[in-house]
């Protein structure tokens, strides 16, 4: 199993497929997995759906990037229903996800990476 | 078995038929008023608070029907999982924590009260939100005191409803619109105010 995976979670599941899209490109050698819509593909999150998403990626460690306010009330859920250690990120969603994922395929260790993250807290 | 002080000081007990009667009384109305909550929430928010509870209300009776809880945590429990999963919105997680810590209250507590300020401050945990936010919390923290003094009328959770009106949302979607948001009811105040008013419409 690998150290570190990343999750996307977003309310719309097109958003977390052009996000993935985005961001393999940059790192192809890290787990990623996704969330988004509801149970059946309308505007919302799914807590089943995060939970699978978490249980399906190969990180041990998860890092989190996400959308909107309800997206991070399921998340914390999920956390709490899981027995993986989730770093979730209140930062712009597609941007740090970027950074992240392009780090973590060069082996910048986690806290050097939340730290070059923090200017991108906006929630 | 809960218990709940009544307006003429009488103690009234709950058991789980009586809870499962309140969550047909709730659904109902929900389903009554799916599109006032839309468009309470289309005002502020993204416009599918109705459907949304209207979905988890129908998975809550459904489940509850199903599972026939006999223990008053178990019935909170399954409303709770029911909540969580099927409502898509903000308000599942935030329901659906409320519920699941009644359910943890209610395994030692009987009071009523009690489990409702252990719902209440599950939702500010989840939510990040207080006081005056303009959520549902504005209905929730009030209800959970007046029912301390058994001193709930509908009057009076209507009250709380309405005072969302003149607030700024500064917690969710309405957080978005800044002073915009203020002349509008809060569509998670109106749908909590429709669960208490049940909880009161069970008890008479």
């Amino acid at each position: 199993m690998t150290k570190y995976g990343i999750l996307l979670v977003s309310h719309v599941s097109e958003v977390v497929f052009g996000v993935n899209r985005l961001i393999e490109q940059v790192a192809k050698d890290v787990p990623i997995t996704t969330a988004g819509g509801t149970e059946d593909n309308d505007v919302g999150t799914s807590i089943e759906k995060i939970s699978a998403a978490i249980e399906n990626n190969e990180g041990e460690e998860l890092l989190v990037f996400y959308d909107l306010g309800s997206s991070k009330m399921n998340l914390e859920l999920a956390e709490e229903l899981s027995d993986k250690k989730l770093h979730i990120f209140n930062t712009a969603f597609i941007e740090s996800a970027y950074s992240a994922a392009a780090l973590l395929q060069v082996n910048v260790p986690i806290e050097q990476i939340k730290k070059e993250l923090e200017p991108l807290i906006i929630k | 078995m809960i218990r709940l002080i009544q307006l003429d000081g009488v103690t009234q007990m709950l058991d789980s038929k009586q809870i499962q009667k309140w969550m047909q009384l709730f659904a109902k109305e929900i389903a009554t008023n799916k599109e006032y909550l839309s468009d309470l929430d289309d005002a502020i928010g993204d416009g599918d608070h109705g459907n949304n509870m209207d979905r988890g209300m129908i998975a809550v009776i459904e489940n509850l029907e199903e599972k026939n809880p006999t223990e008053i945590a178990d019935s909170f429990k399954v409303i709770a999982m029911a909540l969580m999963t099927k409502v898509g919105g903000a308000s599942g997680p935030l329901y659906g924590t409320a519920f699941l810590e009644m359910a943890k209250a209610a395994q030692n507590s009987e009071d009523l009260a009690e489990l409702i300020a252990a719902g209440t401050a599950g939702i500010a945990k989840r939510g990040g939100a207080s006081a005056a936010d303009k959520t549902m919390l504005d209905v929730w923290i009030p209800t959970s005191e007046v029912l301390k003094n058994g001193q709930l009328t509908a009057e009076k959770v209507d009250s709380f409803v309405e005072s969302t009106k003149d607030m700024q949302g500064k917690k969710g979607r309405s957080s978005y619109l800044g002073e915009r948001s203020i002349g509008h009811i809060d569509p998670g105040a109106a749908s909590s105010g429709m669960l208490f008013k049940t909880l009161i419409e069970v008890t008479k």
